[in-house]
């Protein structure tokens, strides 16, 4: 009765538009975190400029980790360990992100064209999706959730820390700081609009009504969480930056302009 | 006020079929269907094209437009250049039966497949009781006008045939999600779990969130976000999670 | 003649919208086969379009709220037409048929303790609408679709089928009611199947049953402006004429006030009452509300008579009287008419209907989310900001098919029954909003079940359905396709375009049988009928049977000519004006005409003869061929296909006019209404009774 084939169309798709661009522009950006990101985590230098450490190397986790005063640096692994210390705590935010479902979409349309944009045809024969290892081990998001909210908090301890100046003097500010604080609050902003926290706060429940303070937060979660690629963003770049500030402070390119 | 527009409709059935140029009427504050009526009146009695409501709420008139999926009668003529050739092309997921109308049962057997809303056995018509909060998020779902254009732009069954059988699309993946939120559905008492056959029945890992369902939503239903990703944490809770399947069995040894 | 496929089923309901699926459902719960046929996809039928609510005195909201209440508005919304049985049943009926809807998955907006939330509407009491924002149609619709689904899953586990026991027909068309054959088959025979065609492939096929449910909804789409989609061809009406059926009260028809008059090709699309129930006034190019001017004498002492009284009644509906934008449809309906007539109309030829400066715009957008979209979408208009303009569109026909009240049954043809719109009496002259989606359920539920009772009382002694018949059905079916033939005969002329055809019947209605009615108007609109009906015989149309959307329109000519002439007959002959019936040349309401119906029956020269139809001046009663049914090929000049009937005299017309007595009111019933407004509406001899 009904016919079992789809209409002749010779073209691949028919879009007119320049839907070639978002996947193109999300898989540049993410490349130049990646390119940037690498030589940073590996470079093993360059890392700490007192008061600042680069969010990189925060909490830093090796016996060969710089000296840094009262800040985050326990050295849980011993000398064998002979990388950078970053690879050792960058494995979260790594892991957190790459299994974000907002970067899941970003890098499955960017770099795997899975598909490159709506409607228009993936370049494979056959198609799993999630089902399988290794992407079935994207479920495991909200244990990066976790682990994500630990470096939040250890970097805003860094924010903290960065309230003092290079003799470590409490109450002062500089650019840094700033840098720093805003850092925090993005990467906070960014954690707490994750998916997996909407559904732990509250998503999960079936009766709102009977959980009102978890209905509120799963309401302000919910307001994140509907910017979460722009946080996702923000949040990138802004780890980027700080990072990138603390190095140009320890390569001595300019001072910390000090605010007071 | 009116100007000659330039079309390209494809016409043909499941034995073949090519685009073919039309240059037609167009005037102000039309949309699509309207050209594509004009066509029939004038041009192409046997014209065939599937359209009811002509206001967006029946989701009958789905097609891709320009090569993207939209609903006939809410893609309005003014978003066009006039000089441009706008391209009129049946939903490309599914098998077509004639012209713009394609063959949609694959949908109405998905649906089959979602067991119904379990009545809970000890309230009577009437006696339901549901705050507003805990069904509105069942609600959004409900505004679902069923034009399955997430269903056809869903690269897993619009780029892999063979995938139709293992997934249920997102219009019915949410519909899980809509009876799993509903504040009253008893399926525990009933053995349904739907947050497991989700993934295991209905195909919910093949989804790999790509939007593409939300974007082409004309009831701007947040697909993804509020159906598709809620119902996999669901499914992580059952299947993913030792902590959650921890605490379910330490509060059941303790009731 | 090749041989049409032919299945056999319990219940046949024609039409998927509210009442159809109701009906289905009630059928399969008796345990009877039952086949359900529609013209769209399942799930897409008009019925989403009701955006207000669903009528029922649940008394959630206000306590005060009850049955009887809701009688009396629905009587008083009808001008006392409504059969009152019918009013009853359904006032008493509606709350168990909405909280039945929750049962299988439906849900609506909540009140603050969580029962189902009701909304204020145009002309009933207390609020009283269960709503899901403003788009109840379709949930309704599509909880129907889901307890049908979820019945069809029963039947699989129980016989590994799912279409065992309710099968959905979906683009499949009837074009024809069967009834017995042989010598039972004239007058009371009974009910024998359905003939149809599959729209996509244009096969034809036979269902048998004895029983028929129809529930194609209306006739709208013989109107110019109409909120109505292109399903609203009168399928159901003329079905039933053609089978032996009478159909009263066709002359009302129900322009609803607030349709989008602007851009052109979505003129006549709904813009919801809930506008105004929620907020929205209505005012003129003069920033005037208008509407404080316009109300009736029936109705000075029930609605506000300041602006200052009828604000404060959204908050304490209590102590205030409701604004006048909120009187039955028929009036606001009327007043912008004469507004845009007097010169104070907007742009596009409405009036404005504002909520941006009653409400802010988060609380628009949550009240009216689909109203927002709408506007936004197709006239870019965001109605949190600006006025939208809005004009009378053709939304319903309260007139449609006889039927007993209690069990939806036809008048006169055994096995043949009807529910919803395409059902007449319920609504009287006028429906109020709200009214109509309780009306699918209740009278759904009840027409599916007598219908599977009436087969179950059938059992072994199924009719059957003549091959000479389904074969004669066939031909008829066939016709376009062999237009030059028609051309070519007696009555020859050029080849018609069923397109033109069905644009120059939209005019004729909606010019001379539209909101405002006059004799020679309405004369001349019967007669342009004759010549449409003529050419008609000539629509033509190219290619083959496989998705052709012209030759679907050349079929269904035949149903929107019947139906229109029904309507305009009944209008010519009621020379008053009440409801959806306005006349210029008899402005008022007269008291003798409540105890008149007025009955269309397809024309027979017997029916001639036995009942004249009196009154006002009128032009002769038609004579045309018999139905199908009848069997008998009559003399009448020039017959396509022998034992068809319909399409054949051409002046003369189809439809015979009769006038019937109303029933009379229960008196228990008109207790509940005030002498003082009992006398406006009742003759002085049914209230001396």
């Amino acid at each position: 009765m009904h016919g079992t084939l789809r209409a002749a169309i010779p073209e691949r798709h028919l879009r007119t538009d320049r839907w070639w661009l978002p996947p193109a522009a999300t898989a540049a950006g993410l490349l130049a975190f990646v390119v940037y990101s690498t030589w940073r985590a590996f470079s093993n230098a360059d890392y700490y400029d007192a008061p600042y450490v680069s969010p990189f190397y925060s909490p830093c986790l090796a016996e060969n980790c710089e000296p840094m005063r009262d800040g985050p640096n326990w050295a849980l692994v011993g000398t064998w360990w002979g990388l950078s210390p970053a690879i050792l705590i960058l494995i979260l935010p790594l892991g957190f992100r790459l299994t974000c479902y907002y970067y899941r979409k970003a890098y499955y349309r960017g770099f795997w064209a899975s598909p490159p944009a709506c409607a228009v045809p993936e370049p494979r024969q056959k198609y799993t999706g999630e089902t399988r290892f290794p992407l079935i081990m994207q479920n495991i998001h909200r244990y990066f959730f976790y682990a994500a909210m630990l470096v939040a908090s250890i970097l805003t301890y860094d924010t903290v820390l960065a309230f003092r100046d290079e003799h470590y003097e409490w109450g002062h500010m500089g650019l840094g700081t700033v840098v720093f604080l805003a850092n925090a609050v993005l990467l906070w902003m960014y954690t707490l609009s994750c998916h997996s926290c909407r559904h732990i706060v509250g998503g999960r429940l079936k009766h709102f009504s009977k959980h009102p303070v978890r209905y509120k937060l799963w309401g302000w979660v919910g307001k994140l969480n509907a910017r979460h690629a722009k946080l996702a963003w923000y949040s990138l770049i802004s780890v980027a930056l700080a990072d990138l500030y603390v190095y140009l402070l320890a390569i001595g390119a300019f001072d910390d302009p000090t605010i007071f | 006020m009116s100007y000659q527009a330039h079309f390209k409709v494809w016409r043909g059935d499941a034995e073949g079929g090519g685009l073919r140029d039309f240059t037609v009427e167009v005037n102000e504050g039309e949309v699509v269907l309207d050209i594509i009526h004009r066509l029939q009146a004038t041009q192409a009695p046997d014209l065939a094209v599937r359209w009811n409501c002509k206001a967006g709420k029946c989701g009958s008139c789905s097609a891709e437009i320009n090569g993207r999926p939209r609903l006939l009668c809410m893609t309005r003529m003014s978003v066009f250049e006039e000089s441009e050739t706008i391209t009129v092309t049946p939903m490309r997921a599914f098998p077509v039966m004639r012209d713009l109308v394609t063959d949609v049962s694959f949908n109405y057997a998905k649906a089959r497949e979602i067991p119904a809303f379990v009545p809970p056995a000890e309230l009577g018509p009437g006696e339901y009781r549901m705050a507003q909060q805990d069904v509105e998020r069942s609600q959004e779902f409900r505004k679902c006008i069923e034009c399955f254009l997430c269903q056809d732009t869903c690269h897993v069954v619009r780029d892999f045939e063979e995938n139709k059988a293992a997934f249920a699309g997102p219009r019915f993946l949410m519909r899980v999600a809509e009876l799993d939120m509903h504040p009253l559905d008893a399926a525990d008492e009933a053995g349904i779990d739907r947050k497991r056959t989700a993934q295991e029945e209905h195909g919910l890992g093949y989804c790999n969130i790509t939007k593409c369902c939300t974007e082409v939503c004309p009831e701007g239903i947040r697909i993804t976000d509020n159906a598709l990703i809620p119902l996999k944490e669901r499914a992580v809770d059952r299947k993913y999670d030792p902590l959650v399947w921890l605490g379910n069995k330490i509060r059941r040894r303790g009731q | 003649m090749t041989q049409v496929e032919r299945q056999a089923w319990d219940v046949v309901v024609v039409g998927a919208g509210g009442a159809g699926l109701r009906a289905a459902i009630a059928a399969r719960e008796q345990g009877m086969r039952t086949a359900v046929i529609c013209k769209s996809l399942f799930g897409k039928a008009h019925t989403v379009m009701a955006e207000g609510g669903i009528a029922a005195s649940m008394g959630n909201v206000n306590e005060g709220d009850n049955w009887q209440v809701h009688f009396r508005d629905t009587m008083r919304g009808g001008k006392f037409l409504n059969h009152w049985r019918m009013a009853e049943l359904h006032a008493r009926e509606a709350p168990d048929r909405v909280w039945e809807l929750e049962t299988w998955g439906a849900l609506f907006d909540r009140t603050a303790d969580g029962r189902i939330s009701q909304r204020n509407f145009g002309g009933h009491e207390y609020p009283r609408l269960a709503h899901v924002g403003d788009r109840t149609g379709l949930e309704l619709i599509r909880t129907l679709q889901q307890k049908i689904v979820s019945l069809q899953q029963e039947d699989e586990r129980e016989f590994g089928d799912h279409e065992a026991r309710l099968k959905v027909f979906q683009e499949c068309t009837v074009t024809r009611v069967l009834k017995e054959a042989g010598p039972a088959g004239g007058d009371g025979a009974r009910v024998a199947g359905v003939f149809g065609y599959e729209r996509e492939s244009g096969r034809f096929f036979v269902i048998e049953a004895p029983s028929v449910v129809l529930a194609t909804g209306g006739i709208g789409k013989s109107f110019k402006v109409t909120s109505n989609s292109w399903e609203y061809t009168g399928d159901g009406h003329a079905l039933a004429l053609l089978a032996g059926a009478p159909l009263i009260n066709m002359e009302f028809v129900q322009f609803h006030p607030t349709g989008m008059v602007w851009p052109p090709s979505v003129k006549g699309i709904l813009v919801t009452e809930s506008v105004r129930g929620d907020g929205g006034v209505l005012r003129n190019s003069e920033g005037k509300r208008f509407m404080f001017d316009y109300i009736p004498e029936v109705f000075k002492d029930k609605y506000a008579l300041t602006e200052e009284e009828g604000d404060r009644w959204y908050e304490d509906p209590d102590n205030n009287r409701r604004p006048p934008e909120l009187l039955p449809r028929d009036e606001v309906a009327r007043a912008i008419n004469a507004e845009v007539k007097a010169g104070r109309g907007s742009p596009h030829g409405g009036v404005f209907l504002d909520v941006s400066t009653r409400m802010p715009a988060e609380t628009i957008k949550r009240r009216l989310p689909s109203m927002h979209h709408q506007f936004k979408e197709l006239a870019d208009v965001d109605i949190t900001a600006e006025p939208m303009e809005v004009g009378p569109t053709c939304h319903y026909v309260m007139g449609g098919v006889e039927v007993d009240p209690d069990t939806a049954a036809a008048t006169g043809v055994p096995g043949l029954f009807a529910a919803g719109e395409v059902a007449g009496g319920m609504h009287g002259s006028n429906r109020l909003g709200g009214n109509s989606l309780s009306d699918l359920l209740v009278f759904g539920r009840r027409a599916g079940l007598y219908a599977a009772r009436h087969a179950a009382d059938v059992g072994a002694d199924r009719p059957v359905v003549a091959a000479a018949d389904a074969a004669a059905a066939e031909a008829e079916a066939l016709r376009p396709f062999s237009a030059e033939e028609a051309s070519a005969g007696p009555a020859g002329g050029p080849v018609e375009n069923p397109y033109t055809l069905h644009q120059e019947l939209q005019q004729a209605m909606n010019d001379l049988v539209g909101i405002i009615r006059r004799h020679e108007e309405m004369a001349e609109a019967l007669h342009r009928l004759a010549g449409l009906r003529a050419r008609a015989r000539r629509a033509g149309v190219e290619g083959h049977r496989q998705f052709n959307p012209g030759w679907h329109l050349a079929l269904d000519l035949r149903n929107m000519l019947l139906v229109s002439e029904c309507v305009a007959r009944a209008a010519l002959e009621r020379t008053e004006s009440r409801g959806g019936h306005t006349r210029d040349d008899h402005p008022a309401m007269d008291r003798a005409w409540r105890t008149v119906n007025l009955q269309c029956r397809l024309a027979t020269e017997e029916a001639q003869a036995a009942e004249p139809v009196g009154g006002a001046a009128n032009g002769p009663v038609g004579v045309g061929d018999t139905g199908l049914a009848g069997g008998a090929a009559s003399g009448a000049e020039p017959v396509a296909e022998p034992g068809l009937g319909g399409l054949v005299s051409d002046q003369s017309g189809q439809i015979a006019l009769a006038r019937k007595a109303t029933p009379p009111i229960r008196p228990d019933l008109l207790q509940l209404f005030e002498r003082d407004e009992l006398v406006k509406y009742l003759t002085d001899e049914e209230l001396s009774r």
